[in-house]
């Protein structure tokens, strides 16, 4: 479904990513673990076509992907972002904010389209006309991700989609994500610092360290302790060394 | 014993009356590590700031006790409070981006907390102030004294954060979510800091925090905030015999590393907590 190939991006004289590549089949996962600084948001941005400036080769559902994205790009691949805060219009309701991809692509029937969102991602219907700033920041969330179902796509990019949210709450929006995957076979790629809850969703992780995948290995190698490179099996101990305790 | 809370409450108006976000809180320290935890709104950073008495305006504080190092904090004048705040008990807030000043250099923001609490001249401030930036295991404290926040890292700058805070040679450190803007393996390096410093010192630290396994880690013990009520305190080493549900929840509802669950057990929260 998405094949990236030897990606390089760069900001000025600074390479923030140095020919990564990587495949995800369709209805599959990919993690990206990284600390903050490894490029791995970087990588995301490139596919999601929100940075021009980048070399390689990469491709979605075996369309190769130029600087600029056609209109059907945007429609399949979506993205959800790190902070519900920033990521919502704060004077838009949750109605304007769920209506808008369907004005954008020109899709009718809306109203229906927004109330089965809705239920999709366990809101109220009641929540339908409230501001952002009257939700939780797990509610924000949910709305971040329902807008980005809203189109249809098939392939979702999850920018640290978890890390803003308390535990409990994130345990309810990685139950959602697995749900939808199910239920719609989306294709994820998936960034974040936190390798429990990228080894929950993907079965697949890349390891990024300053600009380089130093390592691709299967959930299971992870939580087995079959790390090749020194950088994963630093990461890996420092998440089970908590859990042990 | 240095913190003495006996029922603490805190309230803030709403449109339908007063509303607690901390009620009834009791709890004392010692030079130990104590570690409070606790998601958004379970009133853990009111708690702790209540006894700098650096709550809103808005909110009406109301305890049997509430003591640091035998001085009745509610009770106090601005001036007493000054002798607490920063001098005897220093706050570390969770990102050093929005704490420090971002036009003055990380030494001179060191040097002035030293001179704001002792007297000192501006060279021997100067000085402590690049030998506490060594303490916080800095390597080069003669260049990043030099340098504007901007310039720093999120580790280097709650490491400055520290420096700045032990300069007054504190008895109590209280560090509000010190590690949740940074990275894991400058998260572990910071709180390992901290804990060295606090038992070198022989202070005491109060560690507010949303990651349990985390705060058990480094605490001797932990303390469970559910709606404003503890209603559970742990020693560090016996979170696996937790009892309340919420304690429980908080800590099933994590994914791991070592176990693979298809889904993750997700918390039913029962209204009886709240009562």
């Amino acid at each position: 479904m998405i094949a990236v190939q030897d990606l390089r991006v760069r900001f000025g004289a600074m390479e923030a990513v140095k020919g990564v590549s990587f495949a995800v089949p369709h209805g599959g996962a990919f993690g990206i673990v990284g600390e903050s600084g490894s490029g791995k948001s970087t990588v995301l941005r490139a596919l999601a076509g929100l940075n021009a400036d980048w070399t390689g080769r990469m491709s979605v559902a075996g369309q190769a992907l130029g600087p600029k994205r056609s209109r059907a790009f945007f429609r399949r691949v979506q993205m959800v972002f790190q902070d519900p805060y920033g990521s919502l219009h704060p004077r838009q309701t949750v109605d304007r904010a769920l209506g808008e991809p369907l004005i954008v692509h020109g899709i009718g029937d809306a109203d229906r389209r927004i109330l089965r969102a809705l239920a999709e991602v366990a809101l109220p219907a009641a929540s339908r006309f409230r501001y952002p700033h009257q939700l939780s920041g797990g509610q924000r969330q949910r709305v971040a991700i329902a807008r980005a179902l809203m189109a249809e796509p098939e392939v979702l990019l999850l920018d640290e989609p978890t890390s803003a949210l308390d535990v409990s709450v994130q345990a309810e929006v990685l139950n959602l994500l697995a749900d939808l995957q199910a239920a719609r076979g989306l294709t994820y790629v998936m960034v974040s610092h936190n390798l429990p809850v990228v080894a929950h969703l993907c079965p697949m992780v890349g390891v990024m360290q300053g600009g380089l995948m130093v390592e691709t290995l299967s959930a299971a190698d992870l939580r087995a302790g079959r790390t090749a490179h020194p950088h994963t099996t630093a990461l890996r101990a420092l998440s089970t060394e908590l859990e042990e305790a | 014993m240095l913190v003495d809370i006996r029922n603490l409450s805190i309230a803030f108006p709403s449109a339908t009356g007063p509303s607690l976000a901390v009620r009834e809180v009791s709890l004392s320290l010692g030079a130990e590590k104590l570690g409070i935890v606790g998601e958004s709104g379970s009133g853990k950073s009111l708690t702790a700031r209540s006894l700098l008495r650096l709550l809103p305006d808005n909110a009406t504080v109301t305890a049997d006790r509430l003591e640091f190092a035998g001085i009745d904090v509610l009770g106090a004048s601005e001036r007493v409070l000054r002798g607490i705040r920063g001098k005897r008990a220093g706050l570390i807030l969770q990102d050093p981006k929005f704490s420090l000043n971002p036009v003055m250099t990380a030494g001179a923001q060191i040097a002035e907390a030293f001179r704001a609490h002792r007297r000192a001249g501006r060279r021997e401030a100067k000085a402590a102030a690049i030998d506490l930036l060594a303490q916080v295991q800095i390597r080069d404290p003669a260049r990043v004294a030099g340098a504007y926040p901007h310039e720093l890292s999120g580790g280097m700058g709650q490491r400055v954060m520290i420096a700045m805070m032990l300069a007054p040679d504190p008895e109590l450190l209280i560090a509000d979510e010190p590690t949740s803007a940074l990275d894991a393996t400058v998260q572990a390096e910071i709180l390992r800091l901290m804990e060295d410093l606090v038992s070198r010192r022989g202070m005491a630290l109060m560690l507010i925090s949303h990651d349990l396994p985390l705060v058990s880690h480094f605490c001797d013990r932990v303390a469970v905030m559910y709606a404003g009520r503890i209603v559970e305190t742990l020693a560090a080493g016996e979170l696996a015999r937790a009892e309340h549900p919420y304690t429980r929840g908080l800590l099933e509802c994590l994914p791991t590393l070592t176990h693979d669950q298809a889904r993750l057990p997700v918390m039913a929260r029962d209204p009886a907590w709240l009562a």
